[in-house]
């Protein structure tokens, strides 16, 4: 489903990227790093208008030619990227929130995880395994 | 008139439904302009199907000449040309000419209308009164007409006929018949909207429910829709059009996708035919007819579809006021369309997609920008930035393809493809030609000379990223930043490229992204090596050679780049310092000794570990440590108060900055803070007057907090300038070789000089290349002190005894002072505590490693005065140890000699007993002076012994005789030896004191006591007064004779004659023989004086009384303690004793046994009664007062007693105290004085006597529990 899936820190730093390996990596750590713009665009203006009750998932960042960017974001300010093949027509906006839920859930997980000192990067087997079922479907259906 | 010329219908927003006019035409145009200003004013409900929100809606209408043409014929499906009403003016009045003329033309009017099957038609009847009054005679009632027409063409449809009566008149008349007439036109319009758009709606949603049969066609199909999208939009509904388009579009984008999925529609085939023209979108027209009638005709490429769609939906949404939509709705377009081609495989000349992307994404700013004031555009630059910046990405890429980017200019090739490309983009639209900045026009130019593309890419890529700014979306500016630098680096100017890419680093590290970090740093890489900047590439290569994100050849390489430059001669090149964070982190420090604190001269040595960060081992020149050295706080005082500090441990772990990889942290939290101490002493006695902590970076951390610009770390390209300070000292190591990873290096550090030492920067030479850190931190110090001379005197094993001989220990630190051969300690001598000369005394000489150096004897010479100790020659820092066998003298008891002169002149203070609180011993402190060969000050120091006895005495009686007891308690842990007790008297020569102990040695174990009696013998009077000394030899048990030690106890008694005897009897009643329980006895108590007056016994206490006689008074107190005895009568009383010898006075006193058995007589007192004198009640001396204390209490405890006893009489005694105390308080009153011990002897002291029972008394009380 997912080319690339980055969980990022609340200073924005990452705390996890990972894109399907046959596809060169650090362009999708700029486009990652660049969507951060519009991450914190949405935040900021979700924040004026809704306070605290606001959605954690952030919808479409921006389109490329190539690649649709998702955001979500947590109430931690941690943010969740993923980036999907603009060819990948079959992937609705529901498919992406649960993505993003299941993320969200597999990275409470890490965080409960008393050896797991939060700001550190993220090296957990099972968040990896999430993102991995994530990014196999692609493979399958691509 | 408009309405009855023949124009061409023009597709534009002027379009209006058709209304037709048949009838009287000049009627018609004698009343056009007011009903079609009057139509549209008032707005109408417009109710629609399926459930559709109503809308209010304004009416317009086109009024056409009725011609039988424009009527729609069978199957004709255009809406546009639609009539949607049609009407019949007449202002017939007059019956014939209605009959002869306008009703025939109205009956051929209505069968044309009937054949095509329009019911949307109304007649309307002008009436005037001119024409009334012109014609009289013909005239029928107006009603007449109207009638006859609703009767021969409304049958039941009589509002199909309306009557406009004096159109022309300012009437409300007319007014009323206009609105009525206008009311009846958009009710009737509304209805054939509604009927006719519903039938249209119908028929097309059953063709498009036929798109799965063979020969459906979606362009046919668009064709109908949009006709009712036009009339949407004809009808002002915009929002209705939009829809019909958005439809249109879904429908379509979803047969792609079905294509996609392997679903193919016949159809589509034309739209996968190559793309032969690229010409971008078109906005500037409302409705592209070209493109249109490609659709219509089915030779539209699937760009002309996208194009003809978007500028619709785009002229829609601009007439909806939602131009932000459309450049969203541009964007999505773009990138779908270039999905689409790639999905359907249709093939297009290589960047002829960026050409149409390049052409539509300017149409659609221009556009934009037609109808949006500046204000407007800048405040939304969000919405058209993305546009900006697609083509800026386009005209690289095409740029890129046509070699204009190149440093070399394009290939023959090159130009052949831009020919090709150019030649897609068709000829210029004539609404551009005029337009000097079309896109067309510019990108034609772009792609026509280097130089020209380099203008406009420029001018896109600055314009995309001044807009970015502006929105605040920096990092997307960034990226935009790095592709120009990029493109500056194809250009051959890598100083324009290493601006934007500095500024793009600085993001990345601030943030923590690693792999950006790296790929951007090697570009930077490149432009420092072009521009020659060798420093800074220097810089740069270290880190990227220890950057993990690089493969180990490419590490390899940039380490090499930095030895190459290393390896260069002096005069080839300068010296390049670099920070020393890239190179080699310090992980750590560790002092040897620990403590990090020497003496001075002494070896220091500091262990530091270097994480090379370097992928190959690389050798280095010098390793060296600057050192500040600081004498402020050196450490001159003595190590008791200065020496090493416990907050500089030996070991200092650095913390780890991570030069690439590091997650933020490091720089989020700005540099750590550099704190010291300070204390502010006050300069006179040395006090502190306030203490604090400083931070000595404050610049550095406010700096961080102010802007938010990443910190100096060492993730910045180019480093702070490195300072070298060069502070003299230095830790030096040549030669060393680093290993990647963890490295252990060992440097000596200097200490010649007392004082604080801080190491301040690390440098490693490589050649021509120095690294620096230029601050270490935390702050790591190490301390060279210098101590004097000091001398110390412990106990060998506590506590030091008195009386017997103690080791203590000497220890002598000599710290600075060379100890030389000849140099002594001269101890002064006391009488207390005299040093005993020992054969043999050796000294130990330890290294202040507590390593023994090595061991001499000691020459210890005594004189009267003082006794002197040679030292042997010892080094500096060294310890001197030996031992010295002392005795401390236990003091005799209370004589006290004057003080006495020390040699040194000294007043010698008298050691002083006193209780210690550990220890049950009473404690002496013996204070030694010592002369010092370092100094011309005499060293005092204390000891502190124990006296191992406590001593009591006691005077025993037996009658006359006297005995005296000494009890020896031994409070020590030791057990001791005991001989030679002896007690000697020192004043009577008469007086013996005859021992009446048995054994001349005896055990005294620890926490235990001896008794020794002694029985006093005098031959003439015992003397009042005894002057005692007790004497006995002790020493540790199991010792020879000759380690006896004396111990000697002084004591004085006085009042030692005995004075009275005093003996009871106990009577029994008359009748019995024994005392019985319960029954009164008489208690006799006979007092006796025993001897004659002394002198200073009768001035003391005794009366003449009138008779000459010479009398004392006693008191005596039968008091029974223990509730044996019941004191019936009175218990106490007065006796005047004569002052004679044998003088003797009995008392009769009835007591009552309360029990039965053997029971111990009363006690009875006998106390000295001194009736008040004046001589007393003037002098009211504390004594008296004590006493009368000491009376009230015997007195309460009287009382306490009392309680128990059943029978009680309160005696004289309670009555005389208590009264004179409440009465004559302070005044002069009778006291009551105890005797002396052995003044009164009892000869009935434990005497019992035997009670029976009372006779009937047999009742047993047993108590089982």
């Amino acid at each position: 489903m997912a080319v690339c899936i980055a969980v990022i820190a609340k200073e924005n730093y990452p705390l996890y990227i990972r894109s399907v390996p046959t596809q060169n990596e650090l362009k999708f750590h700029y486009t990652v790093h660049t969507s951060l713009d519009v991450v914190e665009e949405k935040i900021s203006a979700v924040g004026k208008s809704l306070g605290d009750q606001r959605e954690l998932y952030l919808g479409l960042l921006y389109p490329t030619e190539d690649y649709k960017v998702y955001g979500y974001v947590t109430n931690s300010k941690v943010k969740f990227v993923i980036v999907v093949d603009s060819s990948n027509t079959s992937l609705r906006d529901n498919e992406i929130r649960s993505m993003f839920r299941k993320l969200h859930n597999s990275f409470t997980d890490v965080m409960c995880n008393p050896f797991h000192s939060p700001g550190n990067t993220i090296q957990s087997k099972a968040f990896d395994g999430i993102v991995s079922g994530m990014m196999v479907q692609t493979a399958s259906t691509v | 008139m408009e309405c009855q010329e023949e124009k061409p219908i023009i597709y534009t927003m002027e379009n209006k439904p058709i209304v037709t006019c048949a009838g009287d035409q000049g009627l018609f145009t004698s009343l056009y302009t007011s009903l079609a200003q009057q139509l549209p004013r008032e707005p109408m409900e417009w109710r629609r199907t399926y459930g559709r929100a109503p809308k209010m809606i304004h009416l317009e209408a086109n009024f056409v000449q009725f011609k039988e043409e424009l009527l729609p014929k069978e199957g004709n499906k255009a809406l546009l040309t639609f009539p949607f009403l049609h009407i019949y003016w007449t202002d017939c009045c007059d019956t014939e000419a209605y009959k002869s003329a306008v009703k025939e033309d109205m009956t051929r009017w209505q069968s044309s209308l009937r054949t095509h099957g329009s019911a949307d038609w109304v007649i309307i009847v002008v009436e005037t009164n001119d024409t009334k009054k012109k014609n009289k005679t013909n005239i029928l009632p107006r009603s007449s007409i109207v009638d006859k027409i609703r009767s021969d063409f409304c049958n039941k449809q009589n509002d199909r006929c309306v009557v406009l009566s004096d159109p022309l008149k300012d009437s409300s008349r007319s007014q009323e018949s206009w609105n009525s007439l206008l009311l009846k036109l958009r009710t009737l319009l509304l209805m054939s909207f509604t009927k006719n758009l519903g039938r249209f709606e119908d028929d097309m949603r059953t063709l498009r429910e036929k798109r799965t049969q063979p020969g459906w066609s979606f362009c046919e199909y668009f064709m109908v829709q949009e006709e009712l999208a036009f009339v949407f939009e004809m009808l002002q509904q915009f929002e209705d059009a939009l829809v019909q388009y958005d439809e249109l579009d879904a429908l379509f984008t979803q047969y792609v996708l079905n294509f996609g999925a392997g679903d193919t529609a016949n159809w589509l085939g034309s739209f996968c035919a190559p793309v032969r023209s690229w010409s971008g979108l078109l906005l500037r027209r409302p409705i592209d007819m070209e493109k249109r009638d490609g659709i219509q005709r089915g030779e539209a490429s699937l760009l002309d579809l996208r194009s003809y769609l978007f500028s619709r939906q785009c002229t829609l949404l601009i007439f909806l006021l939602r131009p932000w939509e459309v450049t969203q709705r541009a964007l999505e377009l773009l990138h779908n369309c270039v999905q689409e081609l790639r999905l359907l495989e249709v093939s297009v000349l290589e960047g002829a997609l960026d050409c149409w992307v390049f052409l539509s994404c300017l149409e659609v700013l221009h556009r934009i920008e037609g109808c949006c004031d500046p204000a407007q555009l800048a405040a939304n630059c969000s919405h058209t930035v993305g546009l900006w910046a697609y083509a800026t990405d386009k005209l690289k890429s095409l740029g890129e393809l046509c070699g204009l980017v190149s440093e070399k200019g394009p290939t023959s090739e090159d130009l052949n493809r831009t020919v090709d490309l150019l030649a897609g983009l068709g000829d210029e639209r004539p609404e551009t030609v005029s337009s000097l900045q079309s896109p067309y026009k510019k990108l034609k130019e772009a792609l026509s000379s280097v130089e020209a593309f380099e203008r406009h890419y420029l001018e896109l890529s600055h314009a995309a990223m001044e807009m970015y700014r502006a929105i605040g979306r920096l990092r997307s500016a960034r990226l935009v930043g790095k592709s120009l630098a990029e493109f500056y680096m194809r250009k051959g100017d890598p100083e324009r490229a290493e601006t934007f890419l500095q500024e793009a680093l600085k993001s990345y590290t601030s943030e923590g992204w690693s792999l950006p970090v790296t790929h951007t740093r090697k570009q930077i890489a490149e432009c420092q090596k072009l521009l020659g900047r060798t420093e800074d590439y220097l810089q740069t290569s270290a880190l990227l050679a220890g950057d993990v994100n690089l493969t180990t050849e490419e590490r390899k390489h940039f380490c090499q780049e930095i030895l190459t430059f290393a390896g260069k001669s002096e005069d080839q090149s300068p010296k390049a310092t670099l920070s020393m964070a890239v190179f080699a982190q310090l992980t750590r420090l560790q002092f040897r000794p620990a403590t990090a604190s020497v003496h001075s001269g002494a070896v220091l040595q500091a262990e530091l570990t270097l994480r090379c960060l370097m992928p190959v081992s690389v050798h280095i020149q010098q390793l060296a440590v600057s050192v500040h050295f600081d004498l402020e706080r050196a450490g001159t005082n003595g190590r008791s108060k200065g020496a090493p500090r416990q907050t500089n441990p030996g070991t200092v772990e650095f913390s780890q900055a991570h030069p690439s990889a590091g997650p933020a942290s490091s720089s989020a939290a700005g540099p750590p803070l550099e704190l010291d101490e300070i204390e502010d002493r006050s300069p006179t006695d040395n006090s502190l007057n306030s203490t604090g902590v400083v931070c000595k970076n404050t610049h550095l951390v406010m700096r961080c907090h102010d802007s938010a610009s990443p910190p100096d770390t060492p993730n910045c390209v180019s480093p702070p300038s490195v300072t070298v300070k060069d502070d003299g000292q230095m830790l030096k190591v040549q030669d060393v070789t680093l290993e990647p990873g963890n490295n252990s290096i060992v440097f000596t550090a200097p200490s010649g000089q007392p004082g604080t030492y801080t190491l301040r920067q690390l440098y490693a030479t490589v050649g021509q290349v120095q690294f620096v850190l230029p601050h270490i931190y935390p702050s790591v110090q190490y301390e060279v002190y210098s101590q004097e001379p000091q001398l110390t005197v412990e106990p060998l094993s506590e506590p030091l005894l008195a009386g017997l001989p103690q080791m203590v220990k000497f220890t002598l630190l000599t710290g600075h002072y060379a100890v030389k051969k000849g140099d002594a300690l001269q101890l002064s001598n006391t009488d207390t505590m005299p040093v005993l000369p020992s054969a043999s005394c050796t000294a130990r000489i330890n290294s202040p490693a507590a390593e023994l150096v090595g061991e001499s004897s000691l020459f210890i010479q005594s004189s009267e005065k003082v006794t002197s100790i040679s030292l042997p020659a010892t080094p500096p820092y060294h310890t001197l140890e030996f031992h010295l066998e002392v005795l401390c003298v236990i003091p005799h008891g209370c004589d006290r000699p004057a003080n006495e002169r020390l040699t040194n002149g000294e007043v010698r203070h008298r050691p002083r007993s006193y209780s210690h609180p550990d220890t049950p011993m009473t404690a002496i402190d013996q204070r030694m002076s010592i002369d010092c060969p370092w100094s011309i000050y005499s060293t005092l120091l204390a000891l502190t012994f124990y006296i191992p006895f406590k001593t009591k005495h006691t005077l025993l009686s037996a009658g006359n005789r006297k005995y005296i007891q000494v009890c020896v308690q031994n409070m020590s842990d030791v057990n001791f030896t005991l001989a030679e007790v002896q007690l000697a008297e020192k004043q009577q020569a008469t007086l013996e004191l005859q021992s009446l102990n048995t054994k001349t040695q005896q055990l005294l174990c620890s926490k235990h006591s001896v008794f020794c009696l002694w029985e006093v013998r005098w031959k003439d009077d015992l003397p009042s007064c005894l002057q005692c000394i007790f004497s006995a030899n002790f020493s540790p048990p199991k010792q020879d004779v000759s380690t006896f030690k004396p111990f000697h106890y002084q004591f004085q008694l006085e009042r030692v004659t005995t004075l009275y005897s005093v003996r009871a009897e106990i009577l029994p009643p008359a009748s019995e023989q024994h005392c019985r329980s319960g029954f009164l006895c008489g208690l006799e108590v006979c007092i006796t004086r025993l001897t004659e007056p002394t002198e200073g016994e009768a001035a003391e206490d005794s009366k003449t009384d009138a008779d000459g006689l010479k009398t004392t008074k006693l008191m005596y107190e039968v008091a029974d303690s223990s509730s044996n005895w019941a004191v019936c009568g009175k218990s106490s009383g007065m006796v005047s004793m004569p002052m004679a010898a044998d003088a003797t006075h009995k008392v009769q006193i009835e007591v009552m046994p309360l029990f039965a058995g053997h029971l111990p007589f009363p006690k009875i007192k006998v106390l000295k009664y001194l009736p008040h004198t004046a001589a007393v009640a003037i002098q009211p001396d504390p004594d008296s007062c004590v006493e009368n204390d000491s009376l009230s209490l015997l007195d309460k405890v009287l009382d306490d007693q009392g309680d128990t006893a059943s029978i009680r009489s309160r005696g004289s005694v309670h009555s005389v105290g208590s009264g004179d105390q409440q009465q004559q308080k302070g005044v002069a009153m009778p006291r009551l004085e105890p005797f002396a011990a052995g003044q009164v002897f009892n000869h009935s002291h434990t005497q019992q006597v035997l009670v029976l029972p009372a006779t009937d008394d047999h009742i047993m009380e047993v108590n089982a529990t």
